[in-house]
């Protein structure tokens, strides 16, 4: 315990760190996800804007790349990563990888929770005149944004679980935390307080997008 | 010139299995709907009238056939267009299809918002369509709130704010009881008479004609079968199916099963009447059957009121000397559609 008030500040550090990594991949794998799944939902046999090709081209490139591990798949990325924001190791890469890995996720849960939405919403719109990019913008969106957010706050819990793969290519965190000052150093107490911290933020966030969901859902 | 003008309508879904036959959805209809027609579509379900009504406005495109609506051909139409013309064109559901994610002005305000209207120019009028179908206070409701009543007059609303010349109406009271679809129906013989639009009503039920139609077309088979003036198909249909359809809100000649119950509890011949309107009154009838010296009673039928002419079939058990009843029928079929049961 005494060993833990030494490290403090690190400790603190590192769950800044965790934040900024979840914060950064959710806003950025968030966006391109929406978009994907959006993509993947309109250009469906039979949907709005039908597009085999690009349909089909999308769903086998999320396919390929959706089953790899991430701890592999992080050693994959790593030099695509060192050439698009020109560096491979750190918090910053592991933000790139992640935010790509996690965009294939997100488009998945988009995609189904737009299918949800009722075709006779949809077909109501159509009656009226509105274009399908309208459709997608002002009724598929908003009439699938309750599940939408707790599919958001499904993958967010997974994000924090992945960045702490961080310290394999030399970020930090706290899962990097618990491993190089708790698990290497036989601190237990160290290790159980980065890990009490990550359940602490878990609830706060899936506590939060249910609020959220609720609002939105009215219920 | 008719509002609407389908010409050789013909739309083919293809083959649901690979080898199978392709579907024919509406088969050859040729149909003119003119302005201020309450126009009904009935057909049991499968027979093809939800899927007409998507090609006059296109949400379907036809296989094959011209569509004009308002004079202008609709067939081959780039969909930038046709979303112009669906401005125009309103359009009721069955299961309202309001979003759920919008408030009811919300809902009322979309079509403005399409129409490019501005706010200042949406509030006003969303105010003005919720007053008309008696839902100002539910401004700021959520679907959800409303029962389902108020939801298609929500629908209703929603459809009427372009103010559309034409209102397709997809079993819009189908998922309502009685009670709320005389409503309903009410409301839209208001739209129909107060703002003149035309509607088209697609239903199953013979009484939702009835209680609104001017016109009617029977489908079958995605064909139509039967069509013209809700009186004349109403009082002497020429089809079975729509013979049928007839039936189940106009109590004709007794079947053969109703036929042997009669039988059974009245003595003397059945003989059914058949009235409409300018012929032999039923005074006349009765007066004739008085005077022969026949002791008769009323078993089976009635009156219909259709759009303000009367029609029905009165079936009589009639009990007296035969060579006198012959007599007074004889006279009595000069005039009016007698039938005796064999």
């Amino acid at each position: 315990m005494d060993r833990l008030f030494e490290l403090g500040s690190e400790f603190w550090v590192a769950a800044y760190e965790t934040l900024y990594m979840v914060a950064l991949t959710l806003l950025i794998g968030g966006a391109i996800g929406l978009l994907l799944g959006v993509v993947l939902y309109s250009t469906r046999p039979g949907s709005l804007l039908p597009n085999r090709a690009v349909f089909n081209v999308l769903n086998v490139v999320i396919n390929f790349f959706r089953p790899i591990p991430f701890i592999i798949f992080l050693a994959a990325v790593q030099p695509f990563a060192r050439y698009v924001i020109g560096v491979g190791i750190g918090n910053d890469a592991l933000v790139f990888s992640l935010s790509i890995a996690a965009s294939f996720a997100i488009s998945r849960i988009v995609e189904q929770n737009l299918i949800t939405v009722s075709p006779g919403a949809i077909e109501a719109a159509r009656a009226m005149g509105a274009g399908p990019v309208r459709i997608l913008r002002t009724v598929v969106i908003p009439e699938a944004l309750g599940p939408l957010i707790l599919g958001y706050t499904f993958i967010v819990v997974a994000i924090v679980d992945m960045t702490a793969m961080a310290g394999f290519i030399g970020g930090g965190g706290l899962g990097n935390f618990a491993l190089v000052y708790g698990y290497r150093q036989f601190e237990p107490a160290i290790t159980w307080a980065a890990l009490l911290l990550i359940v602490i933020f878990v609830q706060a966030l899936q506590f939060f997008g249910n609020w959220l969901a609720r609002k939105v859902l009215r219920r | 010139m008719a509002l609407v003008a389908l010409k050789n309508v013909t739309k083919t879904y293809p083959a649901p299995e690979k080898g199978g036959r392709e579907v024919v959805a509406v088969d050859d209809v040729t149909l003119d709907i003119e302005p201020g027609d309450v126009y009904g579509i009935i057909g049991y379900s499968g027979a093809g009238k939800s899927t007409l009504v998507r090609l006059v406005n296109a949400l379907e495109p036809a296989s094959s056939g011209s569509i004009e609506f308002d004079g202008r051909e609709l067939t081959g139409l780039p969909e930038r267009e046709l979303r112009k013309v669906r401005l125009g064109i309103g359009m009721i559901f069955q299961q309202f299809n309001l979003f759920t994610s919008k408030t009811v002005q919300g809902n009322i305000a979309y079509p403005l918002k399409v129409a490019g209207w501005s706010k200042a120019e949406i509030a006003p009028r969303v105010a003005e369509l919720l007053e008309f179908v008696g839902l100002s206070d539910k401004a700021k409701s959520y679907p959800e709130q409303l029962s389902g009543g108020q939801k298609q007059r929500v629908g209703i609303a929603r459809a009427l704010a372009t103010s559309p010349r034409l209102l397709l109406a997809d079993e819009a009271t189908s998922a309502l009881d009685p009670e709320t679809t005389q409503e309903v129906l009410e409301l839209l013989k208001r739209v129909n008479r107060e703002f003149g639009v035309t509607i088209v009503v697609i239903t199953h039920e013979m009484d939702v004609i009835q209680s609104i139609a001017t016109k009617v077309a029977v489908m079958d088979g995605g064909r139509v079968i039967e069509n013209g003036d809700v009186f004349e198909v109403f009082s002497a249909p020429q089809n079975t199916s729509s013979q049928r359809f007839v039936s189940t809100v106009v109590k004709g000649v007794p079947s053969p099963a109703e036929l042997a119950v009669l039988r059974e509890r009245h003595e003397g011949r059945i003989v059914t009447i058949s009235f409409r309107d300018g012929d032999a009154s039923q005074a006349q009838v009765f007066l004739e059957l008085a005077r022969a010296g026949l002791d008769f009673e009323l078993v089976y039928g009635g009156i219909n009121d259709i759009q303000g002419r009367a029609f029905g079939h009165l079936t009589l058990a009639i009990r007296g000397e035969d060579a006198a009843t012959d007599a007074a029928l004889a006279s009595i079929a000069a005039r009016v559609e007698v039938t005796e049961a064999a």
